[in-house]
């Protein structure tokens, strides 16, 4: 039988604690205390640039979390999470603004708003799924794009509006590299929650109404619960995001939150592996990542075949577009269960290297 | 008595599945349904696990009525099950799956969940995986328990299977055919699961089952199912000699039987 445990031979657990560690060996948790420590010092160590795609990556992985939520626990499918990552990202601009409570705290508030704004869309999940549901949600999208342009005492309508910058303690995180450590700081907490949330009962419920509802309901696992509360978490996670998104920014406007950025938020978990807490992020990692090597892959090409190539260089953007979608068939082609899977794969191999089993 | 049935009626469409069904099952018994193919016995056991409400009739468990109440809160008063078709959480470990059973047992939400190690989460899912683990000893799946449920076997799924209803803790459990498509030296093992769990766990157990050898062995009572309506309860040696059973079920020489 083929034993998907990283554990290496030799490493008996004595207690059912012991057993349950959410890092599993001494060296996963030796490289994720190092990863910390190397994402902590990032900004004294990278340049401006690499920064910004961090913090993008962070902001974008959080909401990806949060789908994944949905999506890859749940089963349950949303093209509608880029408006709740904009309602999240609005609600926050608008706390401020109205209440004047600060940003710090307004952030994680928009978070509980677009919960409650989730679950209120969610509710079709309770009678329908599948397509239908799918169609239900992008319905969501649209009514959400429609208030953000009209309704002008929330979002300032068709011109948007001003997201102040954090202060923590009249210190203002003004700067790429000081706005980081806030991300990281949501990043990281987001990624612990949904990890220690995967491996208790109410995750456990989640996974199970996906798997088998109807053995799930015979467990005593209320479906219509926990399949709105899928949609509330995941809201959670989206407006969480969204605000951070905005207050990076400092300028919230209705046009970034299309329907686009829903597909892209699912290309983000189905490359990165369904219902994987580090799937999550690498998917985000790739997608940001992806445009930006296309670019710099193309430019390279210019340089070094000028002639040959004239003609791409009208045509660099669209290479940027083309690239993801072509990478989405590519990995369901190839790689279905997403890079989670294929990291899994690497390691099991190098460690039973060079025996094969 | 435990489990009363009475006078259940149940129909899909034109298709009368339960015709006026009643019978009851004491604390603590062994009682088997059996019947040919598309007697309706799944149809009952849905009844009572609440996948189906019957028609008309009603059915009591430890005195209280169980119609209008929902299949999920059926397992707080006790009554767990196992499906003919595999129905395990494919994608979860075995482990996971068992774990599932203790659900509404547990009490712990999806925020103290995230916060695992601060609001009680950690001890909670410790105590559980405690009883869990003696489960697992009791079915002897021990060796799987790390395993993913759908890359199983058929018969290791089935155990596992009745493992999550145990794990529900129930004090009836309905068990859909959990012997159908085994090998003789497994539905032995089986066999010896059930009987210990109606023995040394005290629960009360409604199973159906089409092996015959099995079913007059370890069954307390019998209950025959014909074209959805009950031919006879009793005895298992009882049972068998009924003529109408012979007829409809076990099959006997028509000439001997006329």
């Amino acid at each position: 039988m083929a034993t998907t445990s990283l554990r290496p031979c030799g490493d008996f657990r004595t207690t059912y604690k012991a057993d349950q560690f959410l890092l599993q060996t001494r060296w996963i948790a030796i490289w994720t205390m190092l990863a910390i420590a190397l994402l902590g010092a990032a900004p004294a160590l990278v340049d401006g640039y690499i920064v910004s795609l961090m913090i993008l990556i962070g902001i974008y992985g959080i909401a990806a979390l949060g789908l994944n939520i949905l999506v890859g626990m749940t089963g349950q499918i949303s093209l509608g999470h880029a408006a709740f990552f904009g309602f999240g990202a609005f609600s926050s601009a608008w706390l401020n603004s109205t209440t004047g409570i600060p940003v710090f705290f307004t952030i994680p508030l928009a978070g509980l708003m677009t919960t409650a704004v989730g679950m209120i869309f969610g509710l079709p999940a309770a009678r329908i799924k599948g397509l239908y549901l799918a169609i239900a949600t992008l319905a969501s999208q649209f009514i959400l794009q429609d208030f953000f342009a009209r309704a002008n005492w929330f979002s300032g309508g068709s011109s948007g509006s001003l997201a102040e910058t954090v202060t923590i303690f009249g210190f203002p995180l003004d700067s790429d590299e000081r706005y980081y450590y806030l991300v990281l700081f949501w990043t990281l907490i987001s990624l612990f929650a949904v990890a220690n949330l995967k491996r208790s009962r109410d995750g456990r419920a989640l996974v199970a109404v996906r798997d088998h509802y109807l053995s799930a309901e015979i467990m005593g696992i209320n479906l219509t619960k926990y399949r709105i509360l899928a949609f509330g978490i995941s809201s959670f996670f989206a407006g969480l995001g969204g605000a951070l998104f905005g207050h990076y920014l400092g300028y919230v406007s209705a046009e970034g939150f299309t329907i686009l950025l829903s597909i892209q938020f699912l290309a983000m978990i189905i490359i990165g592996g369904l219902g994987s807490v580090m799937g999550t992020i690498l998917g985000t990692a790739f997608i940001v990542l992806l445009p930006q090597f296309m670019e710099a892959f193309t430019g390279g090409m210019l340089d070094i075949f000028p002639n040959a190539l004239a003609g791409l260089a009208s045509g660099q953007a669209y290479i940027k577009e083309m690239s993801v979608g072509a990478a989405i068939i590519l990995f369901l082609i190839f790689e279905p269960e997403g890079l989670a899977h294929r990291v899994k794969l690497i390691r099991q191999s190098w460690k039973l290297y060079p025996f094969s089993y | 008595m435990l489990l009363e049935v009475e006078n259940v009626s149940l129909s899909f469409g034109g298709i009368q599945a339960l015709k006026d069904v009643s019978f009851s099952v004491d604390e603590a018994e062994l009682f088997s349904i059996i019947g040919p193919n598309g007697a309706g016995k799944t149809s009952m056991l849905n009844c009572i696990s609440g996948r189906y409400t019957p028609d008309s009739g009603d059915i009591r468990f430890k005195g209280r009525s169980l119609s209008g109440l929902k299949p999920n809160h059926r397992p707080d008063l006790g009554i767990g099950r196992t499906f003919q078709n595999l129905a395990l959480f494919d994608h979860m470990t075995v482990l996971d799956n068992i774990l599932v059973g203790r659900h509404h047992l547990m009490k712990n939400n999806f925020l103290t969940g995230m916060a695992y190690w601060f609001g009680g989460a950690q001890h909670e899912e410790l105590e559980h995986r405690r009883v869990v683990e003696d489960i697992i000893d009791f079915l002897e799946i021990q060796h799987i328990r790390n395993a993913v449920a759908g890359t199983l076997s058929y018969g290791l799924r089935k155990r596992v299977e009745l493992a999550r209803a145990v794990a529900l803790r129930p004090h009836l459990v309905l068990l859909d055919e959990p012997m159908a498509g085994m090998n003789m030296e497994e539905k032995e093992d089986m066999a010896r699961y059930v009987v210990d769990l109606n023995e040394e766990w005290g629960m009360t157990v409604v199973m159906i089952e089409h092996d015959m050898g099995v079913v007059m062995d370890i069954s307390h009572r019998v209950m025959v199912l014909d074209f959805g309506a009950k031919v006879v309860d009793g005895l298992p040696d009882e049972v068998m000699a009924n003529e109408h059973v012979k007829r409809a079920y076990l099959g006997a020489d028509l000439g001997e039987a006329a």
